[in-house]
């Protein structure tokens, strides 16, 4: 805080100063300037008078004199009469001297306000000084104060410790005595207990009433079937004898446990050691010039210590055993040393190998690099050409897409459409097929129809040639034979023939639309087959009417002149029936 | 797995013959001796009162009945059923009662620990040993039946006698350097003995047959000690479970410790097979894979559960024990070696729903058993690296090398496993619930089922 204070406050004292600096120059000038012309108007107008001007030269020529400047006037010539060469001069040196002590005064008041306005800045930064004296005094004093109070505090719990201390140690010492009191206490308690439980096992024993017994039927024999022996020294040294017995075989036990352990660990070691000593020695006849010669020394005796221990090994004896041990150290040892050196060898090795490849291929390496950033820089360009040449692809790429996409829609479409076009074909194919059939079927019904017209031509040149009298006969079972309901509509016509003849267009028309189902779908492929054959004539209702019909067929082949004889005939045949009745009746 | 039907059983006792033929259960105040393979009654015995202790004789011919509240003892006899022997400790009364290893002699606890009473079925005499150590394990017999160890107090000191229990000769009398011994347990091959103090203290102390002082041991100070100790049955090792979560094993030629097992409620080893039990409700035309679940009939309602492999790291339910209570519920308090001493198995009671599997060849943590609920009872199969256990639900589990399986009992009206126990043969699980057991015969599955099981189930 006094800092930041201190900071602070010297930029606010320095506008104090700069504006009372600017401020008061002009009221003091103001003031001298003011004054000075004043107090001179009011000396000339009292200075010198017409009276005194002698007077006031001699006086001015002192003072001029007195300032140093050359005499205003001399005395010498007697006259009273002024050198105005003299006085301009004196009155100029005057003015020089006047703005001279003007300057001199300007810039004193300069200083003055300088020094002033220092001296405010300085007063201002003491008081703040004085401030922060007494503010850090103040917190002195409070430091002081705490720290007083946490010695106060560290005494308090130093003495605190001291009588947890003393207080943990009376614990204890109560604690121990208790222990040891309440030891005392329950031994106390024990042997009291135990008194009771002697005093009340003599009790019991001597109770009469309520005695311990037993009681069973017969004695049993024991489980070995032996007697039993009396308590006699001898059974006791025979218990004791059994006893190390026991102890002797579980010892026994374990010592053959141990020495088949031990047995093997043994053979594990001679195994390692073996092992050791071949790998050293393949490895001696090429470190041999590095080794010391006491080292030599040491590895023979070594072979000569291995040997023996290699025939000790059954004695087991304890200098076998240290021999072995020993041995097996020495070698580890040798081992471990060896395996290092080659550790360090193999770095080595590694380092020299290394340096040596630097070296070599210093120059192969920086061609090797040169080739290789040429290499990059063309599969650079190429990448870049294959990027332009995919940017190009894209644009037309992206409308390909389109269409493609529009195309797959189409083929769909298309696929559809061939479906569609194919279930077609077949159905025009069937239908063909079936047109086909139906001609030929036609085309047989008109050659049956025609065979059948040349044999009725046939037998009605026959009927014609000879009206025989079995004509009669013949006609009925014709007509029962083709068509029943005709027959039956002839006899009603025949009852009432008038009626019949009212009737007879609209019974004709019935039967028609009835058998046009079963021909409907070749009617309309009839029609052309009957312009191509027009003589022929298939349904059975017109059978009979046919041969009515024969003379008007034979005059015009034409369809819609047929169809007029169709009904005409029908009226014929009707008429010709009847005629035939009646002609038969 | 076949499933025999229910019986009645009462206080849970229920115990194979040492040879393996004979089945005695304990019905009120009534003795069944059934047949194991057919499971029909052989014979039927009618003690005084409710029985509250049931033992057989090593040799499989008598049956040991204790009536603690009337102090009383009956002995029956297998193969003369008219046989009778009642030996009444009177007004002195009784607290634990055992066979000695030879099958002729009562070992009788009485009241206040006054003094151990030797009842002697081929001659009637009567022997005492005074001073007996009320304590966690303070009788054991060697594996051989040789010695009787017995842990004794005389002016506030404990001691060990070593009986010779052919003819009951103090072969042995030596102090030990406990503050108050809470158990003794004999190597399996008995010739050490094994002494460990009060929870108070961590000291295990381990003394020759002869009652020298082979090694002590002890792994931290003041914060409770020993929980458990087990040996292998290799005599190789000692297992050591304390309060401080954490099994220590070690060997027996330096009696140092070679490995020591913490129990971590986070799982990350790698190497180790979590095993979480995962429970379902049956599905109406479930799709279940579990074979188990098919074969065996299981009721509607019953929940399924079958085991899922869990990837590293698992964190495992932890209880805080209250601190403010004595016999807190931390630490290692069951060790279980299997039969081969290849596998331990462990559980900590702040973690009561896991069971953890050690590889002992190894030495590191082979697999870890999360159940749904807490682990009531589990027991090595003897012949077989088979571990069963138990949660108090219709659920037997049971895990292998192999892997882990869990098994519906498929009785009616909800048969809750509270405990269970392997015929010696390795092929049959005794099951007890509340008052009831179940024969469990894994003999038409070869004992590998649970293996092939798994092969669907994990």
């Amino acid at each position: 805080m006094p800092e930041s204070s201190l900071d602070i406050f010297p930029p606010k004292v320095k506008d104090i100063c700069s504006s009372s600096i600017e401020c008061r120059p002009s009221p003091l000038r103001q003031s001298s300037q003011s004054s000075l012309p004043l107090h001179r108007n009011y000396m000339l107008s009292t200075f010198c008078t017409e009276k005194n001007v002698q007077e006031c030269l001699s006086h001015i020529s002192q003072e001029v004199s007195s300032l140093g400047l050359p005499p205003v006037w001399m005395e010498s010539g007697g006259s009273s009469e002024m050198n105005v060469v003299a006085v301009l001069n004196c009155i100029y040196d005057l003015i020089q001297l006047h703005r001279r002590g003007l300057r001199t005064l300007e810039n004193m008041e300069v200083e003055q306000l300088k020094s002033s306005s220092n001296l405010d800045y300085l007063q201002l930064t003491s008081t703040q000084l004085k401030e922060q004296l007494e503010l850090s005094k103040r917190e002195n004093t409070g430091l002081l104060e705490r720290e007083r109070q946490l010695q106060l505090k560290v005494k308090s719990l130093q003495n605190c410790l001291k009588n947890e201390k003393e207080e943990v140690q009376k614990l204890q010492n109560i604690i121990a005595s208790r222990a040891s009191q309440y030891n005392h206490e329950m031994k106390r308690k024990e042997r009291e207990f135990n008194k009771l439980r002697e005093r009340l096992n003599q009790l019991l024993v001597d109770k009469k009433e309520k005695k311990q017994a037993i009681d069973v039927l017969n004695n049993i024999g024991r489980a070995d079937g032996k007697r039993s022996l009396w308590k006699t020294e001898k059974t006791e040294a025979k218990h004791e004898g059994e006893m190390y017995k026991t102890l002797l075989s579980d010892y026994d036990i374990r010592q053959r446990e141990l020495l088949l352990e031990n047995a093997e660990l043994k053979k594990v070691l001679q195994q390692m050691k073996k092992d050791m000593v071949s790998i050293l020695s393949s490895k001696k006849p090429t470190l041999k010039d590095d080794q010391h010669q006491d080292d030599d020394i040491q590895a023979d005796l070594e072979e000569e210590v291995f040997d023996s221990s290699k025939e000790s090994v059954e004695l087991y004896c304890v200098h076998a055993r240290e021999k072995l041990t020993n041995s097996i150290r020495l070698q580890w040892r040798r081992l471990k040393s060896h395996v290092e050196r080659l550790d360090n060898q193999a770095s080595l090795a590694q380092i020299g190998r290394s340096k040596n490849t630097d070296a070599v291929s210093r120059e192969t390496h920086e061609e090797e690099m040169d080739r290789l950033k040429l290499e990059i820089q063309q599969c650079k360009d190429f990448i870049q050409t294959q990027h332009q040449l995919l940017q190009q692809l894209s644009s037309p790429y992206d409308e390909e897409k389109a269409s493609l996409l529009s195309d797959c829609y189409m083929l769909q479409e298309k696929e559809r459409f061939r479906d569609e076009w194919k279930t077609l074909e077949e159905q025009r194919k069937i239908f063909e097929r079936e047109r086909r059939n139906f001609t030929e079927a036609a085309i047989r019904l008109s050659h049956e129809r025609k065979a059948f017209e040349d044999d009725r031509a046939t037998w009605l040149k026959h009927q014609f040639l000879n009206l025989s009298p079995f004509a009669d006969s013949n006609k009925p079972q014709m007509s029962k034979s083709k068509s029943a309901f005709l027959i039956s509509k002839t006899e009603a016509s025949a009852a009432s023939a008038p009626e019949k003849l009212i009737k007879r267009p609209s019974d004709t028309t019935s039967p028609t639309p009835r058998c046009v189902p079963l021909t409907s779908p070749s009617t309309a492929e009839l029609y052309p087959t009957l312009c191509l054959v027009p003589e022929n004539r298939s349904t059975k209702p017109k059978r009979l009417t046919e041969h009515v019909e024969e003379s008007s067929n034979f005059l015009n082949g034409n369809v819609p002149a047929q169809h007029k004889h169709w009904n005409d005939r029908e009226d014929h045949s009707s008429h010709t029936l009847t005629k035939e009745k009646t002609s038969s009746i | 797995m076949n499933f025999s039907e229910v019986f009645k059983q009462s206080n849970q006792l229920c115990k194979v013959s040492p040879d393996g033929k004979y089945l005695a259960t304990c019905v009120q105040y009534r003795l069944v001796v059934r047949d194991v393979s057919t499971l029909q009654i052989l014979q039927l015995y009618t003690c005084l009162d409710q029985i509250s202790h049931m033992d057989w004789s090593s040799d499989s011919l008598f049956i040991l009945c204790a009536m603690y509240k009337r102090g009383l003892v009956q002995v029956w006899s297998l193969e003369q059923p008219d046989w009778h022997c009642k030996i009444d400790e009177g007004s002195i009364g009784l607290v634990s009662s055992r066979w000695s290893p030879d099958g002729r002699h009562i070992l009788n606890t009485t009241e206040f620990h006054l003094r151990v009473t030797v009842w002697s079925l081929c001659t009637k005499a009567v022997s005492y040993i005074k001073y007996p150590k009320a304590c966690q394990k303070g009788i054991d017999f060697s594996r051989d039946g040789c010695y009787m160890a017995l842990a004794e107090r005389r002016d506030c000191k404990d001691y060990v006698s070593v009986f010779v229990c052919d003819d009951w000769h103090l072969l042995r009398h030596f102090e030990t350097e406990t503050q108050d011994l809470a158990g003794l347990e004999w190597s399996p091959n008995g010739c050490v003995l094994a002494v460990w103090d009060s929870c108070l203290e961590y000291k295990v102390l381990l003394y020759s047959l002869d009652g020298r002082l082979l090694s002590t041991y002890s792994a931290y100070e003041w914060s409770l000690g020993v929980k458990s100790v087990t040996w292998s049955p290799s005599s190789q090792f000692l297992a050591i479970g304390s309060y401080d979560e954490k099994v220590r094993i070690l060997n027996h030629i330096t009696w140092k410790k070679i490995a020591q097992f913490e129990h971590i409620a986070t799982i990350n080893n790698t190497k180790a097979v979590v095993y979480k039990e995962v429970e379902k409700r049956p599905a109406v035309g479930s799709d279940d894979l579990s074979l188990h679940n098919i074969t065996i009939g299981t009721t509607l309602f019953n929940t399924q559960s079958k085991y899922e492999i869990c990837p590293p790291p698992v964190q495992v339910p932890v209880v805080k024990p209250d601190p403010d209570r004595a016999n807190p519920k931390i630490g290692v308090s069951t060790l279980a070696f299997s039969s081969d001493s290849r596998y331990l198995a462990t559980k900590n009671d702040n973690m009561a729903s896991v069971v953890w599997v050690w590889d002992m060849q190894k030495m590191s943590l082979l697999a870890v058993l999360e159940q749904t609920s807490a682990v009531r009872c589990f027991q090595w199969d003897p012949r077989r690296p088979r571990l069963a256990l138990c949660t108090g639900n219709t659920k037997l589990y049971l895990w292998s090398p192999a892997g882990c399986v869990s098994v519906q009992v498929p009785t009616e009206g909800g048969f809750q496993v509270q405990s269970l126990n392997w015929h010696c043969c390795g092929e049959t699980l005794i099951l007890l619930g509340k008052d009831q057991l179940c024969l469990c015969d894994d003999e038409k599955i070869g004992g590998n089922t649970p293996l092939q099981i798994l092969n669907f189930t994990c």
